[in-house]
C-alpha cells in the first residue's frame, strides 16, 4: 500500500482545483507574460489527468517564482537560482511525483546557470520552465543574461556590452532531451508544449517567452510569432541533433532581429533518464525511497552489521 | 606520562602506504587486548611530503594523542627519490627520520631503513650523539633489500612491522591474521615471508638495549576500530538516513565517501553534485519529499551552503549537515585541524538563526550525536549541524562492538501519515495548515508531496499558516516566535529526556575548572586526570551542545569553581565568547588557552597552560599556545 495516495489517482479533475482559495488573483502587472505560463499549466495539468496533490512545483525567486503562489499544487518556493537541485532531489526521493521546476531567465540562466547545465546533463525526469522576459523583473529591470546586446538599464546605462546567452543551444549541449520555446502570446502552442514536456521521460526544458511590459519598454510582445513546425519556411528534424542545433542557433539570433520563432527544437526519446541510468547501476531503489519510511515491515539495515571490517 | 604505554610512530612519504599499515598495526594491538588511539599527520599533497601516523596503545582507556612518543619506525620517503623531481623534493628522503626526532621521548626506540637512507645523510644528523644524550636505542635495518628479496620494495612497511614486533616482543598472530584478511595469493605469501624474516632477523641478530615492550591488556568484549568519520556515517545509517548529496572537500570527504559506498547496498541514494549550494539544496529537496537526508562540507563548502541552510530554517524542512573544520581562513591549511568555524556554523545565513549545533568530543559521541541530530531535525523540523574537525575525522579508536547493537530510528518525526492528515487542521477553504500558530513546542506537523489533501507552499518568504506569502505584522511575530520556541523545546528535551551530551571529568569538588568543546575533549580529559594525580584539584567538561546552549549545566559548572580556563583550537576564543554571550556574565572568571598552529593539543600543553594560568601568569608558555587572560585580569 502506498503512503502517497494522490499519486496515480484516477478521478475527474476540475480546472479550478488548481486555483488557490487564498489568493486566486495573481499580483503580476497587467499584461505580464507570466499569466500565460500559469494559464497553460492550469490547462495542461488536468488534461494530463494530474491532480494537484501529485504535482510538486518548485520555483526560484523573481516575479516568475511566484508561480506556485497562484498554482495550487504542492509547492516549494526556494531561493534565487536553486529550484533545480531542490526539484531533482525530490524526484529522486519519490519518483511518483510530477516535478515541475520554474523560474526566471536571471534565476535559471544566470545565478543558477551551473545547476541548469548539470541538471540537463544528468537528464533528470522533470520539466523546467524558464520565464524568459530578457530582464530582471522583480528587482526592477536590470539587464539579464538574455537581454539583447546594447540593452540599456539602470545598471548598464551605456547599454550591455555582452551578447545574450543562447538558452536552447546551451540546453542541447548540456544534455537536455526535450527542448522547446514557446511564448505567452501563443496560448495553444504553449499548452501543448507544456503537456509534451511533462510527459517526456527526461529533462524537458521550455524556454517560455514572457513579455515584461513594465521593464522591457521596447515593448517586446513577441508578436508576430512563427511556429517552426507549422511554417513552410522551416524544415528540420527535431530528432536530429545537428539539425536541431542549427535551428536553435537561427532561432536565438532571429529573436534579436525581431523575428520570434517558437516550437519544438529537440526531442530525444532514446536516452534513458537519470533515474533509469542510476537504477540500472543499482544506485536507486526500485520502490521510491519516500515510501520506505511508512513501511512497518521494512528491515532497516544497521551499522552493527557493518562492523566486521573494523574488528 | 605513563610507562605502560606504547606510542608507535610510523613515518614515511605520503603515498607510501603508511595509512593502511598503521591501520592494521592498530587493529593488531587492539586485538591483543589494548585500547588504541591514532593520530594522523599529513601534508596536503598526494605524493611525497613527510607524513606519519601515531598509534598510542595502553592497557587502559586512551582518548588523546600522548605527549611525544616512544617508538619511531622511519621508513624514509620513497617518493623523494625521483631525480627528475629533485627541484621539488630536494633531500626529503631523510625527513621521516630527521623531522621526528624532536618529539621522541627519552629512552625511545628508533628503527630506520638503512636501505633507503644513505649513510652520509644519517651521519649528518648526529644521530649517535643525540641518541646518547637522550638514551635512545637505534636499530638500523635494511628493510628495502629485505622487501625486495622476497617480494617488492613497497613491502618494506611489512618488514618494518616485523622488526617492530620483534623489538616489542609481540606475538605475530594478530598481525598475520590481519594480513590474511586483507590480501591473498602471492602477495600475501611474500608479505608473510617478509614479516617473518624481519622478525627473526631482529630477534636473533640484534642486541636489545631498550626496556620498552608492548603493554599487555585484555578487553571484556569484542572491539571495533573506528574513526570519527565512520562514527558519523554509522550514526546516520542507524538514524535511517538514506540520502546524501555532496561535493568533495577535505576532511568532510571521508563521511561522504563512506556513505556513498554503503548506500547502494541499502537502497539509499548518494549524489555527487556540481557544488555545495546544490548539495545542500538536494538534501533539502529530498527531505521535503520525505527522505531522511543529509549533506555536509568543510569550511569553504559550508560557506556556499549558507543560503539553503537559511531556507531550511524558514521552511522548517528537516536537514542534517555536517561541517568538518580545517584550519582557515579561506583554503587555510587543508589537512590541519582547527576549531575555527564555530561562529561560522552558528550564525551564517541571513536573519536570526534558528538551528541546532552539536560538537561531539570523541568517536562514540560522534555516533550518538549524529543520531540525535536526525532525531531533533525530523522531530522539530529544523536544520541540525554536527561540527567536528580534521582531528576527530581521522582519528581511530576502539569502541565496544555492543555499543552499536541498537535499534535503528528511521522515523520521520513530526510528519503526518495520510490518515493523520485527514484529521489535521485545515482552514476554511479546506487547505492544510502547515504552519499553524498555536502548537505544542512550536512544532506544526508537516505533510509530504503526493499525500492526499496535504498540499501547501513551502517558501523562504515569511508566510501564513497555509504557507502563503505574508507580510502581516501579527503573523510575522507569531511565526518568528514559534520557530524560535522550538529551540527552547529542544533544550528541554535534551535536559529532561536524555543523558547530557556534555562530558564531565576530574575532581568534582575542585575549584578550578577547564572547559573545552568538540574534539579537544580527549586531551583535556587526560590533562585533568594528570593534574589531579599531581595533587592539584581540577575538574573539566567537554561541551557538545553549542546551540541550544546548555545554560543550566554550564551555569552550574561555572558557579561551582573560582576560575575557568577554556581550551580550544582557534585564535579568537570563539567558544569562550559563546559562553559569555549565552550566560550573560562571568567575563572575569573565564580565561582561554588557545592553539592554532595546525596541530591538536597534547595533554602536557594543557597541564602547562594550567600551571601558567594559576601561578605563572608572566611566564611565556613553551608550547605554541596562547593564554588569553580573563577580562579584568
Ligand atoms: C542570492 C540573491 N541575489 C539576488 C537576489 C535579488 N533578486 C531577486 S529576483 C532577481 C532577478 C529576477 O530576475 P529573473 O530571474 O529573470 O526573474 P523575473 O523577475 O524576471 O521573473 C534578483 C536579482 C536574491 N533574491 N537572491
Ligand atoms: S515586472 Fe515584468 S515580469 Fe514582473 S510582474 Fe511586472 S510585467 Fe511581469
Ligand atoms: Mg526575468
Amino acid at each position: 500500500m502506498s503512503a502517497f495516495n494522490a499519486i496515480g489517482e484516477d478521478r475527474e479533475i476540475d480546472r479550478d482545483e488548481f486555483t488557490p482559495g487564498v489568493e486566486p488573483q495573481p499580483t503580476w502587472c497587467p499584461g505580464c507574460g507570466d499569466f500565460g505560463v500559469l494559464k497553460a499549466l492550469k490547462q495542461a495539468l488536468p488534461e494530463l489527468g494530474l491532480t494537484p496533490d501529485e504535482v510538486l512545483t518548485v520555483t526560484g525567486i523573481g516575479c516568475s517564482g511566484k508561480l506556485n503562489s497562484y498554482l495550487d499544487t504542492y509547492g516549494f518556493h526556494t531561493i534565487h537560482g536553486r529550484s533545480l537541485p531542490v526539484a531533482r532531489a525530490a524526484k529522486l526521493a519519490n519518483d511518483g511525483l510530477e516535478v515541475i521546476a520554474a523560474g526566471g531567465d536571471g534565476d535559471g540562466y544566470g545565478i543558477g546557470g551551473n545547476h541548469f547545465i548539470h541538471t540537463a546533463r544528468e537528464n533528470h525526469d522533470m520539466t523546467y520552465i524558464v520565464f524568459n522576459n530578457e530582464v530582471f523583473g522583480l528587482t526592477k529591470g536590470q539587464t539579464s543574461p538574455t537581454s539583447p546586446k546594447g540593452h540599456k538599464s539602470k545598471t548598464q546605462p551605456h547599454g550591455s556590452a555582452k551578447s545574450p546567452l543562447r538558452p536552447l543551444s546551451t540546453s542541447l549541449n548540456a544534455g537536455a532531451t526535450y527542448v522547446a520555446r514557446t511564448a505567452a502570446v501563443n496560448p495553444n502552442q504553449a499548452k501543448e508544449i507544456i503537456k509534451e514536456a511533462i510527459e517526456h521521460d527526461g529533462f524537458a526544458h521550455v524556454d517560455f517567452l514572457t513579455q515584461c511590459p513594465t521593464w522591457n519598454k521596447d515593448a517586446r510582445q513577441y508578436v508576430p510569432y512563427v511556429d517552426v513546425q507549422e511554417s513552410e519556411d522551416y524544415d528540420f528534424d527535431v530528432h536530429d541533433r545537428r539539425e536541431a542545433a542549427e535551428m536553435m542557433f537561427e532561432t536565438e539570433s532571429a529573436l534579436y532581429e525581431g523575428t520570434v520563432l517558437t516550437g519544438r527544437y529537440y526531442v530525444n526519446e532514446d536516452r534513458p533518464s537519470y533515474q533509469e541510468e542510476k537504477r540500472a547501476l543499482g544506485d536507486v531503489p526500485d520502490e521510491p525511497l519516500a515510501e520506505r519510511y511508512f513501511d512497518d515491515d521494512y528491515e532497516w539495515e544497521r551499522s552493527y552489521d557493518l562492523l566486521e571490517r573494523h574488528k | 606520562m605513563s610507562d605502560d604505554e606504547l606510542i608507535w610512530r610510523i613515518a614515511g612519504g605520503s603515498g607510501d602506504g603508511i595509512d593502511s599499515t598503521s591501520q592494521n598495526f592498530a587493529k593488531a594491538l587492539m586485538r591483543s587486548g589494548l585500547d588504541v588511539f591514532t593520530h594522523r599527520h599529513y601534508p596536503s599533497r598526494i605524493r611525497g611530503g613527510h607524513t606519519y601516523v601515531e598509534i598510542r596503545a595502553a592497557d587502559h582507556e586512551v582518548q588523546s594523542r600522548g605527549d611525544g612518543y616512544n617508538f619511531l619506525l622511519a621508513l624514509g620517503d620513497s617518493f623523494a627519490r625521483n631525480p627528475q623531481e629533485d627541484a621539488f623534493y630536494g633531500n626529503e628522503e631523510i625527513k621521516p627520520l630527521s623531522e621526528n626526532l624532536d618529539e621522541l621521548r627519552e629512552g625511545g626506540v628508533i628503527v630506520y631503513d638503512e636501505g633507503l637512507l644513505s649513510e652520509e645523510d644519517v651521519a649528518d644528523l648526529d644521530l649517535e650523539e643525540r641518541a646518547e644524550e637522550n638514551g635512545w636505542h637505534v636499530y638500523p635495518m635494511d628493510l628495502r633489500s629485505l622487501a625486495r628479496e622476497h617480494g617488492r620494495e613497497v613491502m618494506r612497511n611489512t618488514a618494518g612491522v616485523g622488526a617492530t614486533a620483534a623489538l616489542l616482543e609481540m606475538d605475530l598472530e594478530h598481525i598475520e591474521d590481519l594480513m590474511e584478511d586483507a590480501m591473498g595469493g602471492e602477495i600475501l605469501e611474500a608479505n608473510l615471508e617478509i614479516l617473518h624474516e624481519a622478525y627473526e632477523t631482529v630477534r636473533d641478530e640484534y642486541d636489545f638495549t631498550h626496556d620498552l615492550r608492548a603493554p599487555e591488556g585484555e578487553h571484556e568484549e569484542e572491539q571495533a576500530l573506528l574513526s570519527g568519520s565512520n562514527a558519523i556515517a554509522y550514526g546516520a545509517i542507524d538514524a535511517g538516513c538514506r540520502f546524501i548529496a555532496g561535493y568533495p572537500m577535505t576532511p568532510w570527504t571521508d563521511v561522504f565517501t563512506i556513505l556513498s559506498q554503503n548506500f547502494p547496498d541499502m537502497g539509499g541514494i548518494a549524489e555527487q553534485v556540481e557544488d555545495e549550494i546544490a548539495a545542500a539544496a538536494l538534501a533539502l529537496g529530498a527531505s521535503h519529499a520525505g527522505a531522511k537526508a543529509m549533506s555536509g562540507s568543510s569550511g569553504g563548502g559550508f560557506a556556499l551552503m549558507s543560503e539553503p541552510l537559511g531556507l531550511a530554517e524558514m521552511t522548517e524542512t528537516p536537514l542534517v549537515l555536517v561541517e568538518a573544520m580545517r584550519a582557515g581562513p579561506s583554503t587555510g591549511m587543508p589537512t590541519k585541524p582547527e576549531q575555527g568555524d564555530l561562529e561560522h556554523v552558528l550564525y551564517t545565513s541571513q536573519g536570526d538563526s534558528s538551528r541546532v549545533v552539536f560538537a561531539p568530543g570523541n568517536v562514540a559521541e560522534a555516533y550518538d550525536q549524529t543520531r540525535m541530530a536526525f532525531h531533533v531535525a525530523y522531530e522539530y523540523q529544523i536544520p541540525v549541524i554536527v561540527i567536528y574537525d580534521q582531528k576527530l575525522s581521522g582519528e581511530n579508536t576502539n569502541v565496544d562492538v555492543s555499543f552499536f547493537d541498537r535499534e535503528p530510528e528511521p522515523t520521520l518525526g513530526s510528519t503526518l501519515t495520510e490518515e493523520e492528515l485527514r484529521e489535521a487542521a485545515h482552514d476554511a477553504s479546506g487547505k492544510f495548515q502547515r504552519f499553524q500558530h498555536d502548537v505544542e513546542d512550536g512544532v506544526s506537523p508537516r505533510s509530504l508531496p503526493g499525500q492526499k489533501d496535504g498540499r501547501y507552499l513551502a517558501t523562504g518568504n515569511e508566510h501564513s499558516p497555509v504557507g502563503h506569502i505574508s507580510e502581516d505584522p501579527d503573523n510575522r511575530v507569531y511565526q518568528m516566535e514559534r520557530r524560535l520556541e522550538k529551540l527552547e523545546a529542544i533544550r528541554e528535551e535534551l535536559d529532561e529526556e536524555h543523558d547530557s551530551q556534555q562530558t564531565y571529568f576530574g575532581d568534582e569538588t575542585a575549584d578550578f575548572g577547564i572547559v573545552t568543546w568538540g574534539s579537544s575533549q580527549g586531551a583535556v580529559e587526560e590533562a585533568v586526570a594528570r593534574l589531579n594525580e599531581q595533587g592539584h584539584s581540577v575538574k573539566g567538561v567537554g561541551v557538545s551542545d553549542m546551540m541550544p546552549f546548555p545554560e543550566a549545566e554550564m551555569t552550574e559548572f561555572v558557579e561551582s569553581v573560582d576560575e575557568v580556563m577554556v581550551v580550544e583550537m582557534n585564535a579568537t576564543a570563539q567558544f569562550r565568547g559563546l559562553m559569555q554571550k549565552e550566560l550573560g556574565r562571568y567575563g572575569e572568571k573565564l580565561s582561554s588557552l588557545l592553539k592554532y598552529n595546525g596541530e591538536p593539543f597534547e595533554p602536557a600543553e594543557i597541564v602547562e597552560g594550567y600551571e601558567l594560568n594559576v601561578d605563572g601568569a608572566d611566564e611565556e608558555p613553551t608550547a605554541q599556545v596562547r593564554i588569553e587572560p580573563a577580562a579584568g585580569d
